[in-house]
């Protein structure tokens, strides 16, 4: 076991996927010889030099499409769009192609891809450098979406993102790059996509999370937990495909569900969940499904008592376990 | 000069001139002639009711067959457009893969009946799936090239696509990687002097699509899609620039639309009479067939022998894909994702309605309208 720090357990996993596998190469924005704005493929281009470590121009659609074509005549590319907030441009190939190229071609075409990108806010980085954009490609069948929370998960489920035959979205909260470190074993282990974890047993209230929410989440827990408040938390993970049996399961045990998501309240990922819980766990319901989410103004602004206003932090999710542990 | 036969490896001066064999001239012929006959079937089809959608290529054919030869099949890619009947044809679908897609049948190539007609795409051909989104399909292609560079696997990739299309913002964004890279790439604009009612002048600020070319440091290459051989001798030598190592090249065929730009369309709303009337002085079919003659590579018995030939070919296809079986509404979860779909499993009480039991019979309204 080696502590590592969520982006350490990124890069690593990488690496060893190129080393690995020759058909994985990665593209991206300044993923070259600088290794990223953040550094997730430092040392890489050393490594695999420029043929399979590419620095492209600037130009998101590009990136993604250039990478559905080269994954269709052999390749496994990796693509970093350097930030969640600028992947528009790609939408289009992303949502039209990507996702619907095996459907479309009957299964004569598949796209293993997988597109990495950071996301989410917290870090000064004002409406365009913050977004949390998850809903609009979970909306989206042939699309999966990873969002991991440890170094251990983010290893495992890269792993699985890279070898899956089909495209991934695997979103990265960059407040968590350095701040979040965990032992991640030596060792060619797979988190399977699909699997949600829980990550704090508890009996009274269901605390659905993921990504940096997910670490909120367990902090709200404890907090909670000395006010004799019993949290159980799940961590999704992947949030396409999503895991309902465990969401329901603990949904059903517990009886009472808070959903949490920093993006923006309204239409959110966190409401699919909530319809899901209210459409098939309704019997065991204890009280309202609810959400703990950003609120609805269209970009987390800079500074910082308004950014502050802005983020779901560990006091807000206490507060929504409080009230809803009042039913 | 005694009319060559297929097969007879014979080479007329004609052929010689170009680098071919009279087989390969034949060839051409006979794709454009099966790529027109299939067209004119399509829109009988449409008209009796048949089928609800048509999007032909008529009036491209010439220039697609040709653009297409010097590529190699199943080893070589193109990513095709809606027009490109020829093409497909060119590079090893039959009339038959065309009308099974028209009719959207189960045993449909492309896509198993899913898509609309036109967007053709077949793994076996190396031919890629294609969407509605005009121009996606320029970055797949371009992809598709920096695999084969990356791999070192000597294949070629070119896509086509209108005037309009090359528009859009994929092909900046293709055309400056591909040259940057030095990609195995060709981009064939086809250039019919419309999109869909917009004419040229309000597409473009340039006179030609090809102007561009010179903005990414590649060659722009400009071809008379009425004069085959010109674009076959255009394609060669993008297709060795690419094989040599040299980069991208973009081909610019200018060709003329004689139909509306699909079956939902009136083009007599934008068009004149007299330009129609003046369309078929460019036809590439009446104009190749012309020049095989004057070379003797065609004689009339050779000629009416691959009409009877075509005709049939395109009679048995209609009769088979008329014949053929829709999709079972079972398979419609399928290849959602490799694995099996959906990983989240429905309620129990299902997804409402009849979806995933029942069909519906062939609804013309739903293709009917704003599809193009
Ligand atoms: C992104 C997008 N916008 C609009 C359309 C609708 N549409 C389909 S074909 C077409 C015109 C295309 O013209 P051109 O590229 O010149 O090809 P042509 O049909 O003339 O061969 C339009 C507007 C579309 N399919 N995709
Ligand atoms: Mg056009």
């Amino acid at each position: 076991m080696a502590l590592k720090t969520f982006i350490e357990a990124i890069r690593e996993t990488m690496a060893e996927e190129m080393r690995r596998d020759e058909a994985v190469i990665i593209m991206g924005e300044d993923v070259g010889l600088k290794g990223g704005v953040f550094l997730a493929t430092d040392g890489l281009f050393g490594e695999f030099g420029g043929d399979r470590v590419i620095d492209t121009p600037l130009t998101e659609s590009q990136i993604i499409g250039t990478s559905i074509g080269a994954a269709m005549n052999g390749l496994r590319p990796i693509a970093e769009i350097q930030f969640a907030d600028f992947i528009h441009p790609a939408f289009n190939q992303l949502v039209s192609e990507a996702a619907r190229m095996r459907y479309r071609s009957n299964n004569g075409f598949g796209v293993p891809m997988t597109v990495r990108a950071p996301y989410g806010g917290g870090v000064h980085g004002a409406l365009y450098h913050s977004q949390s954009v998850e809903a609009f490609f979970a909306h989206v069948p042939g699309l999966k979406v990873v969002i991991p929370s440890t170094p251990y998960d983010a290893a495992g489920l890269l792993r699985s993102s890279v070898r899956d035959d089909d495209p991934v979205l695997f979103f990265e909260h960059k407040k968590m790059y350095r701040s979040v470190r965990g032992d991640v074993p030596g060792g060619d282990y797979l988190v399977p996509l699909g699997k949600a974890a829980i990550t704090h047993p508890g009996t009274q209230i269901t605390v659905i999370a993921y990504g940096l929410m997910a670490h909120y989440a367990l902090e709200a827990a404890d907090v909670v937990a000395e006010e004799g408040i019993s949290v159980e938390v799940v961590d999704l993970r992947t949030l396409r495909p999503l895991d309902k049996e465990t969401v329901l399961s603990s949904v059903k045990k517990t009886g009472k569900c808070l959903v949490v998501y920093e993006d923006n309240r309204f239409l959110g990922y966190g409401a699919e969940i909530c319809s899901i819980v209210a459409e098939e766990a309704f019997d065991y319901l204890d009280g309202p499904v609810t959400r703990i989410a950003g609120p609805d103004v269209p970009g987390v602004p800079y500074n910082h008592v308004l950014e502050d206003w802005f983020m779901v932090n560990p006091e807000k999710i206490a507060d929504g376990i409080r009230k809803l542990a009042a039913y | 000069m005694a009319a060559t036969r297929p097969g007879s490896g014979a080479t007329s001066e004609l052929a010689a001139s170009v680098g071919l064999t009279d087989d390969d001239l034949i060839g051409m012929y006979r794709v454009i002639a099966t790529a027109r006959a299939v067209d004119e079937r399509m829109w009988v089809l449409n008209r009796a009711g048949r089928i609800p959608f048509v999007i032909s290529g008529q009036g491209h054919e010439g220039a697609q067959a040709a653009i297409a030869w010097p590529l190699e099949r199943k080893k070589d890619w193109i990513a095709p457009f809606y027009r490109s009947i020829a093409t497909c044809l060119a590079f090893g679908m039959q009339a038959r893969d065309i009308l099974t897609a028209q009719y959207a049948k189960a045993i449909d190539l492309s896509s198993g009946g899913r898509q609309m007609p036109g967007h053709y795409g077949n793994v076996a051909n190396n031919l890629v799936s294609l969407s509605s989104p005009v121009a996606t399909q320029m970055l797949h292609a371009v992809g598709i090239a920096l695999a084969a560079k990356i791999r070192k696997t000597g294949q070629v990739a070119m896509t086509s696509m209108g005037e309009g299309s090359s528009n859009q913002g994929d092909v900046h964004e293709g055309l400056n990687f591909a040259a940057i890279h030095k990609l195995p790439f060709i981009l064939c604009v086809e250039n019919n002097g419309y999109a869909i009612s917009v004419p040229v002048e309000r597409q473009l600020a340039t006179p030609n699509v090809a102007d561009r070319a010179s903005g990414y440091g590649i060659p722009g290459v400009i071809v008379d899609g009425a004069d085959v051989l010109g674009c076959y001798t255009a394609a060669k030598e993008a297709v060795d620039r690419a094989r040599r190592g040299d980069g991208p090249t973009l081909i610019e065929a200018k060709v003329i639309r004689l139909t509306a730009h699909s079956s939902d369309d009136q083009q007599t709303k934008y068009r004149s009479a007299e330009e129609l009337a003046g369309l078929t002085a460019n036809d590439p079919l009446p104009r190749f067939r012309a020049q095989l003659k004057e070379a003797g590579v065609l004689t009339d018995e050779l000629e009416s022998q691959i009409a009877a030939e075509v005709k049939k070919d395109i009679d048995e296809a209609t009769d088979f894909a008329e014949n053929a079986a829709d999709p079972d509404p079972s398979t419609a979860m399928q290849w959602v994702f490799a694995e099996q779909w959906p990983g989240e499993t429905p309620p129990a009480w299902g997804f409402g309605g009849s979806h995933g039991t029942e069909g519906h019979e062939g609804d013309k309204s739903a293709a009917e309208g704003a599809v193009d």
